[in-house]
């Protein structure tokens, strides 16, 4: 009776530790200038891989290396990242060898999928996204809402707090999302320490949102 | 040569197809003086057959690397409310009909499609107004698009990140 209660003790002390850690992780700003920052860019499907490319089209060579994580059935967001780098680095020859990498999880969800079974593929996702995660260690994770991103922003987190890295999370909703947020935003809204918006009816619904206008 | 450019990005969407192939859609095509129609069909089922008259000529293909081309030669687009497929050709400044999915879960392209069309960028339906909608727009009403503003993102993130130049 007594070893019950010491565990369940001392799981709920864990659950406070950890929870403080969130809160904590959640409410820190990286500062202190940098001459570079590393790049987790969470590539999904058709139309999100375009918007997040246009997005870094304007960034400066200082965003080295660039990791890319698309979903292992995901060929075309290959091809649009390769030809994207390619033209980057015949844009500017100044850039050495354009640094970036391209990894590769399974789907969070397909297009369709029930909810029930998409808490069981996102879940497996998440065990393979931490290993990579961690391996990368990023100073910045950006996504724009497919349902990868979802574990990859978890596992971002998580690196801060285990005390391994802080890393700073930005989340830019689709311009598809007008009036209301998907889910993946609605979920990374409380997660992410910017969170942009494009439409203004967003901006008013979450006033901690960013809102720059229509960037992409 | 006035050509129509029907395009549903990396999706698949077997209505569409099937509804501007379909012999009445051609006549109304016709009537509105096109002489050509290009099908980009994405990982849809439905392949039509492709055709070459004196008045008329229909091509079909799944995936090209770019629409550029195909984007660039249309006088009327018709694209599924995909972001991409809306973007760009608003950028190129072709006339745009969007036909909505209704079989997407909670058909969120909806917003985008309604927003662009009372901001008066370009005209939305579904597969079964499609026809319809074709005979009664009128396209000089239609707005330019202004161009998306990724620089001011990428001030954003250089702040944010304290990237110093």
């Amino acid at each position: 009776m007594a070893s019950v209660l010491i565990l369940v003790a001392a799981g709920a002390a864990v659950a406070a530790l950890l929870a403080l850690r969130l809160w904590v992780v959640l409410h820190s700003r990286v500062l202190g200038p940098r001459q570079s920052c590393s790049l987790l860019v969470v590539a999904g499907s058709g139309g999100h891989t375009t918007e997040i490319l246009r997005l870094l089209e304007n960034l400066c060579n200082a965003y080295s290396p660039r990791h890319y994580i698309i979903a292992d059935t995901d060929e075309m967001s290959a091809h649009k990242i390769h030809s994207f780098e390619r033209n980057r680095s015949d844009r500017d020859p100044t850039t050495m060898l354009s640094e970036y990498y391209i990894h590769r999880i399974p789907r969070s969800r397909e297009v369709q999928q029930s909810w029930l079974s998409t808490v069981l593929t996102t879940l497996y996702s998440m065990w393979l996204s931490f290993p990579l995660t961690h391996k990368v260690k990023p100073d910045l994770v950006l996504c724009n809402g497919p349902g990868t991103c979802v574990p990859i922003c978890i596992s971002a987190l998580l690196l801060g707090i285990l005390g391994i890295k802080k890393v700073i999370i930005v989340y830019v909703e689709s311009i598809c999302r007008v009036e209301h947020l998907s889910l993946s935003g609605k979920i990374l809204f409380h997660l992410s320490d910017y969170f942009i918006v494009q439409w203004p009816a967003l901006k008013e619904k979450y006033p901690k949102s960013v809102y720059l206008g229509r960037i992409v | 040569m006035k050509c129509v450019f029907v395009t549903v990005g990396t999706t698949s969407f077997d209505d569409l197809i099937a509804r501007v192939s379909a012999h009445d859609t051609l006549q109304i095509f016709k009537s509105l003086g096109y002489n050509r129609l290009v099908l980009q069909i994405g990982r849809g089922k439905v392949v039509p057959e492709p055709f070459s008259t004196e008045s008329f000529a229909l091509d079909v293909y799944r995936y090209k690397d770019s629409l550029k081309e195909d984007l660039q030669k249309a006088d009327l687009v018709i694209s599924h409310a995909g972001a991409g497929s809306c973007l760009e050709t608003l950028e190129k400044r072709k006339p745009l009909v969007v036909v909505v999915n209704e079989n997407l879960m909670n058909n969120h392209q909806l917003e985008l499609a309604k927003q662009l069309h009372k901001d008066g960028h370009l005209f939305y339906c579904t597969c079964s107004t499609l026809p319809g909608l074709l005979q009664s727009m009128d396209l000089s009403t239609l707005k330019c698009f202004p161009p998306g503003q990724p620089e001011k993102f990428s001030a954003f993130l250089d702040k944010v990140v304290g990237l110093q130049k």
